[in-house]
């Protein structure tokens, strides 16, 4: 909220779009316009929104379990188109919501009632976003932790200030499922990135991304400046108004039916 | 007058190109032209064909009867054997290797070198125009329409292919002039009217719909039959500014459809059965968002891939039924390449109208056949936006008589559009008010009420007034039984179609009610329209008044007629 006051963003001129879970019902806390939509399915809807209307700012909002589990072909279909909107993920390693079944970030070993601890609890990977970011050249990748409420601010200001995609991975303990991955945790395993990084160095940022020692925080990867899927669909090129302000050429439709009658 | 051209040859000989060549050139000659195709889900191989239908009068059915059988492979002539379509009086034209050692009944057989001709033009690319020409020389079609056409579709390609072309029909209509030996001069005076009339595929007359309608946005994953709508509308893309998205699965494709509209865009989703399988947990928040949304499913044979390139209407308890909850939508079932454009176009004023999701239901048959038919007037269609610019206290679900509250978009007014897949308050806010929940669902469902009191498609009646047999038919069944009936001769027979099913007009019983016997053509195994009807109307139809067919080709004419054939005997009204 404080990082969409101190960018000056008109709260009409802001759509705020979510899944389902705990952290999809944060837009009912915000004033702005809101797309609560299904869970898993924030991100084509957010990247419709924008599209639909350029003039918009798209901020699309929601838990790991929403856009790492159910919406993950989306996430990565997203990255890769590239539309000009900003990706926050609060990522706390547990599913809440459904009462603290794993999610695709728990750690392995992680015990829940489902990943029982008598089958070792959780054995897959845990689902590194930031990796499948660089991996894709997703535009703009990086990590927070919403203990540190000024960083975290700074991280989200500048993914809405990019153009183009943007992906912020926001670590934050569940108080009431996830015992393990809990604030002192989070504090005791992250670091921030130094000033002498940089960020543009795609390798460099491959290699911050699956560290897991300490978990890096702070903008990790910007690709090269490029085009948006707003910009690259081609109907904005000359007429810049959004889709709601045009209106049909009816004359020209004539003239392409017209077209018809010579069966070519 | 009515004739029947069939081509049948492996997929990737060029049957379309000869199909649409022919079609081309005989309307433009004066006559009314009908093409379909029956293919199989493969690129290259396999035995295709297609069906050109050239008559006096406009139609749009399939026939088993065949005048002429171009067979440009080996198993071809065996191929539309087994499918009743060469009977004796067909004459059968191609390379002697071809119809030589086939089984077959008929007794008019033309031999053709067309490999031997082809290669003297140039290669074996000039098949197609030779096949065409030899079917052109019967229709007495012009020198001059040919060279015109080909002077179009190959001009870019230079002077040399044009030529070759024109040379390859040439030799090709000079063959040709020996089947009105067999087949005696044609009996159809052309009509100059014709000319200027349109011809147009089931895909493009729901694409023109849906630009005519103000779509400006498409979000779909390939999907056969629906892929040409896709096609088409990207190809006018840039010129009428629809955003074109080919979506990751169809889960996307209908989300980003539901964020398009919340945005102030007009979205169309385009799939068939399978991929709508995907779209029912979007339609389903649709229904919840009170989101305009279109749906264009082309119906093809399942479950699960089923066959792929065939046609069929078994999808419309599934487009009925989809999704959890309970909410209002709309489903137009085209008949005609008209009415393919007009619903289309009404789908998108409905769809925001109303705030609910509208289908239209069709099918492979529909979608990849053309056609000739009047010129469609535009002055008819009217674009309706139905978006409100808010104000500072704007909310987004006020409850209001009819149901329908007024639409904002974000970014246009003062007030902010809230929208929520959670029940929700009158700002659009998650709620566990359960008092209010029931005010909601009630006024989610009032929306209905209201589409059946001003706005449903009434069927249409064709043939007698008070009918002893009346025949039901939905979708691209429409030219088949009306051909059928026409062709009976019978007056006492008529066709109730309906290209809206849902929901069913208040007019519908009635005319159940109006007629001795009534009967119903579907192209499922099930019956599901007529389970429509009695759920909604109480109105039964008895199974042996239903004709079925569910192999994935459509009803020929002949079929229909030897059922309503059999009911009339029942009914004593013809011997």
């Amino acid at each position: 909220m404080l990082a969409l006051a101190e960018l000056d963003l008109k709260p009409q001129e802001t759509v705020i779009v979510s899944g389902i879970g705990q952290a999809a019902k944060t837009p009912h806390y915000i004033r702005t316009n809101v797309f609560n939509g299904l869970h898993g399915r924030a991100l084509p809807a957010a990247m419709a929104i924008k599209a639909a209307n350029p003039e918009l700012t798209v901020i699309a909002e929601s838990g790991d379990g929403c856009m790492y589990g159910e919406g993950g072909n989306h996430l990565m279909h997203t990255m890769l188109r590239n539309p000009d909107i900003s990706v926050f993920v609060h990522n706390n390693m547990v599913y809440g919501l459904t009462k603290g079944q794993a999610s695709p970030t728990s750690q392995r070993g992680f015990e829940t009632l489902v990943q029982t601890a008598d089958r070792q609890g959780v054995t897959s990977e845990p689902f590194n976003p930031l990796a499948l970011g660089v991996a894709m050249n997703a535009s703009f990748v990086a990590r927070a932790f919403i203990g540190d409420t000024e960083q975290t601010k700074e991280i989200m200001k500048k993914a809405i200030q990019h153009k183009g995609f943007s992906l912020v991975d926001i670590f934050q303990p569940c108080v009431t499922y996830n015992k393990i991955n809990t604030f002192r945790w989070f504090k005791n395993n992250t670091y921030y990135l130094d000033g002498a990084y940089d960020s543009t160095d795609r390798l460099a940022a491959f290699e911050k991304a699956i560290e897991h020692d300490k978990y890096p925080l702070g903008v990790l990867y910007r690709g090269l400046p490029r085009a948006t899927f707003e910009e690259n669909s081609g109907i904005y090129d000359v007429d810049k108004r959004p889709l709601f302000q045009r209106a049909l050429d009816k004359k020209k439709l004539k003239e392409l039916i017209q077209t018809k009658v010579s069966g070519l | 007058m009515k004739y029947s051209i069939a081509i049948s040859g492996a997929a990737g000989q060029g049957i379309d190109t000869v199909a649409d060549f022919l079609a081309a050139i005989l309307k433009e000659s004066g006559l009314h032209v009908f093409v379909w195709r029956e293919f199989m889900s493969r690129i290259r191989g396999g035995i295709n064909s297609a069906q050109l239908r050239v008559t006096d009068d406009r139609t749009g059915a399939y026939t088993f009867r065949t005048n002429i059988a171009v067979v440009l492979d080996e198993g071809a002539s065996e191929h539309l054997n087994r499918h009743s379509r060469i009977s004796e009086d067909t004459i059968i034209v191609g390379e002697e290797k071809n119809i030589g050692a086939i089984d077959h009944d008929s007794r008019y057989v033309i031999a053709v070198p067309f490999s031997e001709i082809a290669k003297e033009v140039g290669g074996t690319i000039y098949l197609n125009s030779i096949a065409a020409g030899l079917v052109a020389a019967y229709f007495d079609v012009k020198e001059s329409t040919v060279q015109a056409y080909l002077s179009e579709r190959f001009g870019s390609k230079g002077e040399e292919i044009v030529k070759k072309n024109i040379d390859a029909y040439t030799r090709g209509f000079q063959i040709g002039q020996r089947i009105s030996d067999i087949l005696g001069p044609m009996r159809i005076k052309p009509n100059p009217g014709v000319r200027s009339q349109l011809l147009l595929s089931g895909s493009e007359s729901v694409a023109l719909g849906a630009l005519a309608g103000g779509c400006n946005f498409i979000s779909s994953y390939p999907m056969s039959p629906s892929t040409g709508v896709l096609t088409f509308l990207a190809q006018h893309a840039r010129d009428f500014g629809v955003l074109v998205d080919q979506a990751e699965d169809e889960i996307a494709g209908m989300n980003k459809g539901l964020g398009a509209w919340f945005a102030g865009g007009r979205a169309i989703v385009t799939t068939s059965g399978g991929g709508f399988a995907l779209m029912t947990e979007g339609l389903s928040l649709a229904g919840m968002l009170e989101s305009p949304m279109v749906i264009l499913l082309g119906q093809r044979p399942g479950p699960a891939t089923g066959l792929p390139t065939r046609t069929a209407q078994e999808d419309l308890k599934h487009v009925l039924g989809a999704s959890h909850g309970e909410f209002p939508r709309v489903i137009y079932t085209p008949g005609t390449y008209e009415e393919a454009f007009f619903l289309t176009q009404k789908a998108f004023n409905m769809a925001a109208h109303y705030q609910v999701p509208v289908f239209v239901l069709t099918d492979q048959f529909l979608l990849d056949s053309l056609g000739t038919l009047p010129m469609l007037k535009l002055a008819d269609t009217k674009i309706e936006q139905h978006v409100v610019k808010t104000k500072s206290d704007y909310r987004r679900y006020l409850l209001t008589e009819t149901g329908i509250s007024p639409r904002g978009i974000p970014g246009y007014g003062e007030g902010l559009v809230v929208v929520d897949s959670d029940e929700h308050d009158e700002s659009g806010h998650i709620t566990e008010d359960l008092h209010l929940r029931t005010k909601m669902v009630d006024k989610r469902l009032r929306k209905k009420a209201a589409l059946l009191q001003e706005n449903t498609v009434p069927p249409t009646l064709v043939g007698a007034k008070e009918p002893s047999i009346l025949v039901i038919a939905w979708g691209s069944n429409y030219h088949v039984v009306k051909e059928a009936i026409s062709e009976l001769g019978q007056d006492s027979i008529a066709m109730l179609h309906f290209c809206q099913v849902y929901p069913l007009h208040e007019a519908s019983l009635e005319y159940l009610r109006s007629a001795k016997r009534v009967a119903i053509v579907e192209n499922n195994a099930t019956a599901q329209f007529a389970g429509l009807i009695q759920r909604e109307t109480g109105f039964g139809i008895d199974r042996n008044s239903m004709l079925l067919k569910y192999n994935g080709l459509p009803f020929a004419v002949e079929e229909v007629m030897d059922f309503l054939r059999g009911i009339a005997k029942e009914e004593m009204i013809m011997n």
